[in-house]
């Protein structure tokens, strides 16, 4: 017997074991899970929309997340370049389609800045309480569909259900329920209709009995919290270094809300209010913080009617408005957050440039940061507690 | 026994026509009363008001023949036997459970000795059909939905099980006839004028049962596997008109096949305290359907109020919550039967 027909036994312990290494490396490549590229939207019913995830997922668990807009790209601030000053009102008002009374005034007191005029106090006073209630249609509606993307299908009924109170006494002043265009520069196109603030009482004592009934069927529900306490969690610094605004912001703590902290515009200055903050920054104080901005502006829409002033509703204006030439940014406290535009006029009818600065798009941009590390029914909450609307993102 | 005396194959027919009929019509029943009406009552609106005149009885129906007519589409990377098969499988399981439970004394198309058994072994089926749709749909959120039902319908058969095992140590039989013959017959502490309906002693394992079912029917709070508003609709993301159609019965025949299945454990089933024999064989249909609408009202007024659970928080739920439950209410009742 020769050592050569035989295999020494070191060689022999070799090979096994180099056996052993490819068995490994094959049950490695078979245990490989590779990830799985899910594309969330641009047509998902939690995108409210045409926003597209693109989704990298390993199992359940998203690795990566990359915002895709431009779905509903209308070129708006182009458009702008081409109207007159009061014909932008109605394009602006497609911004953020829930809130459209909201998305008119920054611009109009923006022309109205530029012009130097300024609108009668009894205008300012029902422009507040119009942005005040297009706050409420808007937060209502959240408060119900937060419930419907975590899975609750009943509240999202309930809160299209209590928002057509308010919607109804929004179209009962202005003729419009989703696009009022009732913003005139100088002031408004009409004066409020007989019985109108009667019934806003009326309405406003119904939304605070709306939003303790969302207080105990949705964020009171076991399951609620467990699905939206710790998840999405946005700290404060983080957030506004992403330029992330409004009650998303509030809700990582951070105290900042333009009706209070920016240039004074419409009646806040006169107003008594609180800014509610919650210090945690998940999706659930973003429910909180909206819940309790709705009851507060139901309070604020109360005091103002209480002090409603009286005498026109319309400053002296040319018929043909021509805005002198100059910059104005205006920036306010829109129902999604902080809303901006900044205007150049040349010293024509309509505007040299227009920009908008629209919440939702930065409120977005912050995604692929939140995204990372959460399971796919999480992107669903995050994405609902942060409330955008396409309209917002893409203008 | 029922006075007409027929031939074997009269009754097999007899028998055959029952179970094909009972599927389809629990599925419109509790589509209608529950899906349609009792959810819209919830919701603050109407429901159907118009088709059939009345109420709009007439909705499903209508919707059932709109689903017979659409065209039946097939996504091109699909395993297209697999696809088609899907449905079936998911319908035929509804309707094995409905051979082993009794609608009176001799109402029974097989009076199987391990009818518990058999029922809780042929409704596990349907998961097969599950995942064999969210497989062949050659969909990534189909996909997901199947691996999520499948994990979720392994989790919560325990609890399942579990809960009905403390009644058949109580009744001391896994004859579906013969646990609601001791229901009715049996006294509890002594009190006997109504009979026994576990419920009053196994009312942990009723709870568990009714939270297992409700997830094995993946309604919500844990209807992950179809979740709309991430998955859109799980595994049946991809079938239309008739397939779907399948679905939909096999969703509402299960739900109606669970409930008969509560009702004839914990609730005494088809026997009402005091009636036996032939008038039993009469309103035991009756009685079964009106016992069973009541657990079937309990499981949809929780679909209606809840969210939705997270996949892994479901599965805590089942193994660190219900299981030990069912295991010590499987201890308590073991205990009480050798103590008493």
């Amino acid at each position: 017997m020769s050592t050569t027909e035989m295999p020494s036994a070191p060689d022999f312990e070799l090979e096994r074991s180099a056996m052993r290494h490819l068995a490994d490396a094959q049950i490695n490549v078979e245990l490989d899970t590779g990830d799985m590229i899910l594309n969330l939207g641009p047509q998902h019913p939690a995108t409210h929309g045409t926003l597209r995830l693109v989704v990298r997922l390993d199992g359940e668990r998203v690795l990566a997340a990359d915002p895709v807009i431009g779905y509903m790209h209308r070129g708006y601030e182009k458009l702008t370049e081409f109207r007159t000053y009061p014909q932008v009102t109605t394009l602006i008002n497609r911004i953020d389609w829930l809130s459209s009374f909201a998305n008119e005034v920054p611009f109009v007191h923006a022309a109205e800045t530029l012009m130097e005029v300024a609108a009668p106090p009894r205008a300012q006073a029902i422009r507040t309480i119009l942005t005040e209630l297009s706050r409420i249609s808007t937060f209502i509606l959240f408060l119900g569909e937060m419930g419907l993307q975590v899975g609750a299908l009943t509240p999202a009924f309930y809160g299209f259900r209590d928002r057509e109170h308010v919607l109804n006494l929004i179209e009962g002043a202005t003729g419009g329920r989703f696009h009022p265009n009732f913003n005139r520069i100088g002031g408004l196109k009409d004066d409020l209709p007989w019985g109108w603030v009667s019934e806003t009482r009326q309405v406003m004592r119904m939304m605070l009995d709306s939003c303790d009934q969302f207080e105990d069927l949705v964020a009171g529900n076991e399951i609620f919290l467990q699905r939206t306490k710790g998840i999405g969690v946005i700290p404060g610094e983080i957030g506004a270094a992403y330029g992330v605004s409004g009650s998303n912001l509030r809700a990582s703590g951070v105290d900042w809300d333009l009706r209070r902290d920016g240039p004074p515009y419409l009646s806040y200055p006169e107003l008594d209010f609180k800014v509610w903050t919650h210090p945690d920054g998940d999706s659930f104080s973003r429910y909180w913080v909206r819940l309790q901005e709705t009851r507060e502006s139901v309070r604020m829409v109360l005091q103002l009617l209480d002090g409603l002033p009286a005498g026109p509703v319309m400053a002296k204006v040319p018929r043909i408005i021509k805005v002198p030439e100059g910059e104005a940014w205006v920036e306010v406290e829109n129902p999604l957050g902080q809303m901006g535009y900044y205007v150049i006029s040349k010293g024509a009818t309509g505007p040299f440039r227009v920009k908008i600065r629209s919440a939702s798009f930065s409120n977005v941009s912050i995604l692929p940061w939140l995204l990372r590390g959460v399971y796919v029914p999480d992107v669903v909450t995050i994405l609902a507690s942060l409330y955008f609307i396409l309209g917002d993102i893409d203008r | 026994m029922l006075a007409l005396e027929i031939g074997w194959g009269t009754t097999l027919a007899i028998k055959t026509l029952v179970v094909l009929m009972i599927i389809p019509l629990g599925a419109l029943i509790l589509g209608y009363v529950f899906l349609l009406k009792m959810m819209s009552h919830m919701q603050s609106r109407l429901g159907p008001m118009d088709p059939g005149g009345f109420h709009g009885w007439f909705q499903l129906i209508g919707d059932g023949m709109k689903f017979i007519q659409k065209e039946d589409i097939m996504p091109d990377g699909a395993d297209r036997r697999v696809f088609a098969g899907a449905p079936a499988v998911v319908l035929i399981s509804t309707f094995l459970v409905f051979l082993v439970i009794p609608m009176g004394p001799d109402l029974v198309v097989k009076d199987l000795d391990v009818g518990v058994f058999y029922a809780l072994a042929v409704s596990s089926l349907s998961v097969i059909g599950v995942l064999m749709a969210g497989w062949a749909s050659a969909n990534k959120y189909a996909l997901l939905g199947a691996l999520r039902a499948a994990g979720q319908l392994i989790a919560y058969e325990l609890p399942l099980l579990l809960a009905v095992t403390g009644v058949v140590i109580q009744a001391g039989t896994m004859n579906l006839n013969q646990i609601v013959i001791q229901q009715q017959e049996n006294a509890i502490f002594g009190v006997d004028w109504i009979g026994n309906p576990y419920i009053l002693t196994q009312f942990v394992g009723f709870a568990l049962f009714i939270i297992a079912a409700q997830a094995e029917l993946t309604q919500t709070p844990f209807d992950m596997p179809v979740a709309e508003s991430e998955l859109v609709s799980g595994y049946m993301v991809e079938y239309t008109g008739f397939r779907f159609l399948f679905f939909f019965m096999g969703e509402f025949g299960t739900a109606f096949a669970f409930s008969a299945i509560a009702a004839t454990l914990f609730l005494g089933g088809y026997a009402v305290p005091w009636v036996h024999g032939d008038a039993a064989n009469w309103i035991g249909p009756f009685v079964l359907f009106g016992k069973l609408m009541l657990v079937a009202f309990l499981m949809f007024w929780a679909r209606f109020t809840y969210p939705r659970l997270r996949e892994d928080q479901l599965q805590a739920f089942a193994w660190k919550f219900l299981i030990p439950i069912g295991l010590a209410n499987l201890l308590f009742t073991a205990f009480f039967k050798v103590a008493l």
